[in-house]
């Protein structure tokens, strides 16, 4: 019996492990890809890890294709996805401490429109989007990207409620009574406990706003003002079957948000099942 | 200074109604001016002929006598709903199995869950769908695969029949979400309940039929409609991937819409297909929603 646990054990094992292999297999291609020879990434007789590293793939890449070098793409995405994350922890923290604590008239009407916006598809409004951001003459610049988040991101709004709604009101009350008021509430007990959702907001908008491509491919029409995601798929036009440099950038594009995995997946991963399960 | 303090605290400003509005107006605004006024002009555009600068012309009901009688638009809401009915029950059976397969209590749990949730991380990526697109080429592993097994000449994307696979593939793929929503909902189950129907002599097969999938239903039922909503409205992966084709096979909606707006200019005809798009999902939504009733259990 002992014996038949342990060896269900290394099977359960060997298991996951396989099928984890699988599941991460077409990451460690790209990632094995941007080291090989241009003639060891596609065909029958490709190998699995490449006979000679070519290193090169990686300067050459970041040269891009035309006048601009993936130094500013990156910069360009650095400054849209930490502006727009910002904005993100700001703007929702504020909107979910009134739609939790705040007894205001309106509430439940506000509630509705927020929990109707996040199931409302963002491909449906594109076009009179563009249209009134082109009335405004803002397209062509990072404004459309980075001033709506800004104004709340519902997703982020209704996880922070979420957690608000988990802190004991009895703090607030007896803040009240020691002086505070509404506003000192938020900034001297909600805020402070509002961490851990806090790293959770910043850590899941920053790579969605980082991975984001139709946000960018509606606005950004200048090359200097690409952020990564658009540059690569430029980029991998240009480049035709030059696959090298190709797979180096898409892998360097990955990073960032591989580093906050990394640190921080504990955060992420609370927050993705934050609106589906209470408790 | 003290009496000043307290008589500011039932100032207006600190009324409960003015706090509200204060704390929540980004939402406010941006309710007002990024959704309802967008969905507003979008109504109005969709009965017009609009061209970006220029002046909107009433035509009534114009686009959407056109829409019935466009075979593209057809087309590509018969392959939308084909992607989505096939690759959503795909994804969610997906996600249940990794989830049920990750329950064993292991020290490496938190491990392995982490392996499998970065197809999530970072598949709605340009650089996935780059490597997908070689991933899945003629040239390709997977293809090299499918060649060594006897079917020479096979090709994803160069088959209308096939070119879709390789999409469905990379959006099921992606199914770390679901997987952890359905892991903290099995955590919930009670052992009691297995251990019961185990004296009762239920298998293992009668035991998932029987507790585990009446008890997530609800949690299904949340999966099942936000998969559907992305599911519909997949662009990044197929304008990357395949472009909408090979002849229009994985032209999806979301795709033909960005088109029809900005590269045939055809802006208040494209308002008009989101509008039917956003009918049928709510339409779908909708009718999900009134028959749960019949197949989610609540505990009390």
């Amino acid at each position: 019996m002992q014996r038949k646990r342990a060896i269900l054990n290394v099977v359960y094992h060997v298991f996951v492990v396989a099928f984890g292999l699988l599941m991460i297999y077409p990451v460690l291609w790209m990632i094995l890809s941007s080291f090989k020879l241009k003639s060891e990434i596609l065909g029958n007789k490709a190998p699995f890890l490449p006979s000679v590293w070519v290193f090169e793939n990686y300067p050459n890449g970041w040269q891009g294709s035309g006048s601009l070098t993936f130094a500013t793409y990156f910069r360009n995405s650095i400054i849209v996805s930490c502006l727009g994350t910002l904005g993100t922890v700001i703007s929702s923290a504020m909107v979910a401490y009134a739609l939790a604590r705040v007894n205001f008239k309106g509430r439940k009407f506000w509630f509705t429109a927020m929990i109707m916006t996040m199931l409302l598809p963002g491909q449906v409004l594109m076009i009179p989007q563009y249209i009134i951001w082109n009335r405004l003459g803002l397209v062509g610049t990072f404004v459309p990207l980075i001033l709506p988040k800004y104004l709340g991101w519902p997703f982020f709004i209704y996880m922070m409620m979420q957690f608000i709604r988990g802190l004991p009101k009895e703090l607030d009350e007896a803040a009240m009574i020691d002086g505070c008021n509404k506003y000192s509430i938020f900034s001297r007990i909600i805020l402070p406990l509002l961490g851990p959702s806090i790293i959770t907001t910043i850590v899941i908008s920053f790579y969605w706003i980082w991975d984001d491509y139709m946000g960018p491919l509606l606005y950004l029409s200048k090359p200097a003002l690409y952020t990564v995601s658009l540059a690569i798929k430029g980029f991998a036009d240009a480049q035709g079957t030059n696959f090298g440099p190709m797979f180096a950038m898409s892998s360097l594009s990955l990073i960032p948000v591989f580093l906050l995995f990394l640190f921080f997946n504990r955060y992420l991963m609370d927050g993705v099942t934050a609106g589906a399960v209470k408790g | 200074m003290q009496a000043e303090k307290r008589s500011g605290k039932t100032g207006f400003l600190y009324k409960d109604n003015v706090v509200g509005y204060i704390f929540a107006a980004p939402f406010i605004i941006s309710f007002l001016c990024l959704t309802l006024i967008p969905m507003a002009l979008s109504l109005y555009y969709s009965f017009c002929n609009y061209k970006i600068a220029a002046v909107p012309e009433w035509i009534g009901v114009q686009n959407f006598a056109n829409l019935l009688r466009d075979s593209t638009f057809g087309h590509s809401l018969l392959v939308t709903i084909q992607y989505v009915i096939i690759g959503v029950p795909l994804k969610l059976v997906f996600a249940l199995f990794v989830a049920m397969l990750l329950t064993k209590p292991t020290r490496m749990q938190g491990f392995y869950r982490a392996v499998y949730y970065i197809p999530s991380l970072i598949g709605g990526s340009v650089a996935v769908a780059l490597v997908w697109k070689q991933l899945f080429g003629s040239r390709g592993p997977v293809v090299s695969l499918i060649k060594s097994l006897g079917a020479t000449g096979f090709n994803f994307f160069g088959s209308t029949t096939w070119a879709f696979v390789p999409l469905v593939l990379c959006n099921a793929w992606q199914f770390g979400s679901s997987m952890l929503i359905f892991a903290s909902g099995l955590k919930q189950i009670s052992k009691e309940y297995y251990e019961a129907a185990e004296i009762d002599g239920a298998g293992a097969v009668k035991r998932f039929f029987s507790i585990t999938l009446p008890i997530l239903s609800p949690i299904i039922l949340f999966n099942l409609i936000m998969q559907l909503i992305s599911g519909f409205m997949t662009f990044t992966q197929a304008q990357i991937i395949t472009d909408g084709g090979p002849n229009y096979a994985t032209n999806y909606i979301a795709l033909n819409i960005f088109k029809e707006g900005f590269a045939f200019q055809h802006m208040g005809y494209a308002c008009a297909q989101s509008w039917v798009m956003l009918l049928i999902m709510a339409a779908i939504t909708g009718i999900i929603f009134k028959t749960s009733s019949h197949w989610t259990f609540y505990e009390s």
